[in-house]
């Protein structure tokens, strides 16, 4: 029978409104295909993919366009049929920010003529995680981080697999809705990765405010009857979704600094991650699409829908009825780490797993930023234990040592310490901010060493030439001496006057 | 009085003889200083202080022989490192303005290159390349940025653009 | 034992030498800027103290006292303070080139630390043999230390927060000393020599 734990919580976090119910009173919308896709060849870990395809080339659903550039890296298929129209620079959301990529651009029919099938999944583990990246697998979390690097466990072991389902986050319900409708494939899925690894056990972690999502797993849990199988209920409190929290409190050990889950002999994944290598096990379909919470007050008809990649979120929003007339901005992520976009002409990528658009009334007021008063309720908030207080004022003193001292690059952005300060002081964008500083010190020292190292070359190189000139100096001049001297004058007045005879 | 000034005298000459010996067997060398000078400077080697590179530059101050404002691109925020750790007065940068600056890269013009080699021979960090008379180029993950190149061409062909796109 | 242990005590903490007594405050506010300088003043300082407190008892009790011109005490205790900072100086800038650098003009400051003299002076006035006038030389060479570390790590701190404009800088500094001098003088209640 499958066990049931109901797990303590970790440090730090809080309890929010969740707002999930705008979108998770639907089913998953599974009949969305664009007009247009526009498909990056970048990926935020390893090389860009190579495209191999050619403007106005047919190509079916899953077909590969875009080559792995070597042999760890990642493919990236075609996710809907369609007909090539340009490979251009497209601008495109990553992490935080929205940057240009090379992009394949692809106006869809209706076709829907599918290229993939069903694959044999071999015995050997390598074989398989080579598979994975071909299959362009990653992690669904917002992370995007290469599945099969993460698999990749065989020197360390791996006791636990945990299957991420808490999703923490306000207003998203794209993992919630994924495992109320394929708990068996998201299962599966686990499974699969779970032989990869060599785990023993598969944790599945879902917080209680999900109790749909929770008895599907449970009955799905049930009909694979599978003893490795073990469902986790963690209380709801942001922000239990993320790794190290949801290691934390079911576990009780702590991720060290500067470490990976693994270091400690457990591995997370994202529920959409697992279905996603299930449907490859079972259809042999690459990922070539995921499902995305579409919600908010600013549009009209909020629903999860299953988009391809590369969709515009333009026509996204569209097929969610559209914008009601008041909202706002629109978010890419939850309301707590998501970022505010400028255009909405910007295509799904594999981290999206949100869309939020919001209208004036949700929007938070601005409000005049205080001085710290000193109450610590940052401090007893941040899940990472860090003293938010301590490292906003090393940011304003651009303290680089004292920022690396105090932890921050172990501070997840979860943004617990802005809802909980009085003052209204603003330390999660100071400590992105601040991380962008420390990472532009660090390669401007790197950069300084190199110069440096250059300099002394070209210094040593100049000294050489001097050197060389100097010798062939003081060899002419110690041939041209005494007898010596006379004969080679009279050569060359010799074949100077030649030179002039001749002319 | 005599006995005192004996005794007083007598007391001041031992000493200093100790005082002699110990600094004949302690003696130092400001080398440590010198690096500790040179990691607070930017390092990039653009010779605006008039000294051949940051190291000598950091040797001048470190002998006391230069002011510990006359790196451009180093800013203000270098010479508030420096005063803080030499215990030196902080005085803002003279000539900010040419600052050269490790977000910006050198670009050569190819069309207008005359290929002079001027401008690699300025080259502080080795990085322009190209062979007389035909067209120079930088390589710009070794640029630091240092506008050296900039004043020696001929034809005005180099211009400093950001580093990154 | 017991009583070398109780001047240490005493000259550390109940008579603490800044703290209590409010010698040597120019190098107290001057070097705690930084915790590594102050570290490395604490230290320079306390060589000094040891070595000056030593020597200057063995010249009252071997040269001034046989000689009948103890008037010249003052004079040769600055003598020998002079001359073991330059010693200090000396020993500090082949040890630590940088702390050098850092610690610059207060490492001469030293020997006009009244602390140091003030060491010399009481250690002759109270009679101490040359094991106490030592051990009571090495307590207030602590004791210094302990304040200038405490005061350091708190200024440290003060920078980086937003101190009200009349109060920044040597302000803060002095309320910051006298609110731990307030502190210090809770010891008053311990037995001390």
């Amino acid at each position: 029978m499958v066990k049931n734990h109901i797990a303590k919580s970790f440090t730090g976090g809080i309890k929010l409104n969740a707002n999930k119910n705008v979108s998770s009173s639907k089913t998953i919308a599974e009949q969305f295909i664009p007009s247009k896709l526009i498909i990056p060849m970048s990926h935020q870990f390893g090389p860009d993919a190579i495209p191999i395809v050619k403007v106005n080339q047919r190509i079916k659903k899953g077909e590969l366009i875009g080559e792995p550039a070597d042999k760890n890296a990642l493919a990236v298929h075609a996710s809907c049929s369609g007909q090539v129209t340009a490979i251009e620079q497209h601008q495109e959301p990553i992490v935080g920010e929205v940057s240009s990529s090379t992009c394949v651009i692809i106006q869809t029919n209706k076709d829907d003529d599918v290229s993939h099938q069903k694959k044999y999944w071999p015995r050997d583990t390598q074989t398989r995680l080579n598979l994975i990246n071909q299959a362009g697998i990653v992690g669904l979390g917002g992370g995007s981080f290469p599945t099969a690097e993460k698999l990749n466990s065989k020197s360390l072991n791996c006791e636990l697999l945990i299957l991420n389902g808490a999703e923490c986050e306000p207003f998203i319900s794209c993992d919630d809705v994924l495992m109320r409708e394929h708990a068996t494939e998201v299962l599966r899925g686990g499974m699969a990765m779970m032989e990869l690894v060599g785990a023993s056990a598969i944790l599945v972690c879902i917080e209680d405010d999900k109790p749909e999502a929770l008895n599907a797993v449970y009955d799905a849990a049930g009909q694979l009857n599978s003893k490795l199988i073990q469902i986790v209920t963690l209380p709801t409190r942001y922000p239990a979704g993320g790794e190290k929290q949801l290691i934390e409190a079911v576990t009780g050990k702590e991720v060290p600094s500067g470490e990976y889950p693994i270091n400690i002999g457990f591995i997370c994944q994202n529920v959409g991650t697992a279905y996603a290598l299930d449907r490859y096990i079972q259809l042999g379909e690459p990922q070539i699409n995921r499902v995305v919470t579409v919600t908010g007050q600013g549009i009209k008809n909020p629903q999860n829908v299953l988009v391809p990649i590369g969709s515009p979120i333009s026509e996204l929003i569209s097929f969610c009825g559209g914008y009601n007339d008041d909202v706002s901005h629109l978010i890419l992520g939850g309301n707590m780490m998501g970022y505010s976009l400028h255009t909405d002409e910007l295509p799904v990528t594999k981290a999206t797993n949100c869309i939020l658009a919001i209208n004036k009334s949700q929007e938070e007021k601005s409000t005049q930023i205080w001085p710290c008063i000193r109450c610590g309720d940052c401090a007893s908030v941040c899940p990472a234990k860090l003293l938010p207080q301590r490292i906003v004022k090393a940011y304003t003193n651009k303290n680089f040592n004292k920022l690396e001292e105090l932890g921050l690059k172990d501070c997840i952005e979860c943004g617990c310490c802005d809802v909980v300060c009085p003052s209204h002081i603003p330390l999660t964008a100071s400590f992105k901010n601040a991380k962008y500083l420390t990472e532009e010190a660090t390669t401007h020292s790197l950069l300084a060493n190199e110069a440096e190292m250059r300099h002394n070359l070209k210094k040593i190189r100049l000294s050489k030439e001097q050197m060389k000139v100097d010798r062939l100096h003081a060899e002419l001049k110690s041939n041209v001496r005494g007898d010596n001297r006379k004969s080679m004058i009279n050569d060359a007045v010799n074949r100077s006057r030649k030179l002039r005879n001749k002319k | 009085m005599a006995t005192a000034t004996l005794i007083l005298s007598g007391i001041a000459i031992t000493l200093a003889i100790l005082l002699m010996l110990a600094a004949r067997y302690f003696s130092s060398s400001t080398n440590e200083v010198v690096e500790k000078i040179e990691t607070l400077l930017p390092r990039i080697q653009c010779a605006q202080c008039g000294y051949p590179g940051c190291r000598p530059y950091a040797k001048a101050i470190a002998e006391e022989n230069a002011e510990i404002n006359l790196c451009p691109p180093g800013g203000d925020e270098t010479v508030r490192r420096l005063a803080n750790f030499l215990g030196r007065e902080f005085s803002p940068v003279t000539e900010p303005v040419k600052a050269a600056n490790l977000n910006t890269v050198a670009l050569i013009s190819e069309e207008l290159c005359i290929g002079c080699n001027l401008c690699s021979q300025a080259c502080p960090v080795d990085a322009i390349v190209g062979v007389h008379q035909r067209m120079h180029t930088v390589i710009s993950e070794h640029c630091t940025g240092c506008r050296l190149c900039v004043s020696p061409c001929p034809v005005d062909c180099i211009s400093l653009i950001p580093r990154h796109g | 034992m017991t009583e070398l242990v109780l001047i240490i005590f005493s000259a550390a903490l109940v008579n603490n030498f800044v703290l209590v007594q409010f010698l040597g405050l120019c190098p107290f506010l001057g070097a705690s800027k930084k915790f590594e300088g102050a570290l490395g003043m604490g230290l320079a300082t306390a060589l000094v103290l040891t070595i000056a407190s030593a020597l200057s008892y063995l010249i009252e009790h071997l040269i001034l006292a046989p000689f009948d011109v103890e008037y010249l005490r003052l004079i040769s205790f600055i003598l020998v303070i002079g001359a073991s900072v330059q010693f200090t100086e000396l020993l500090l800038r082949r040890a630590s080139p940088i702390l050098h650098q850092v610690l610059g003009i207060y490492i001469p400051l030293i020997a006009s630390n009244c602390a140091v003299l003030g060491v010399a002076l009481l250690n002759s006035n109270a009679a101490r043999n040359l094991s106490e006038a030592i051990y009571y030389g090495a307590g207030a060479a602590i004791g210094f230390g302990i304040a200038l570390i405490l005061l350091s790590t708190l200024r440290e701190r003060i920078e980086e927060e937003d101190v009200p404009g009349p109060f920044r800088g040597p302000a803060i500094t002095l309320i910051t000393a006298g609110i731990m001098s307030i502190a210090f003088f809770g010891f008053t209640g311990f037995p001390q020599i």
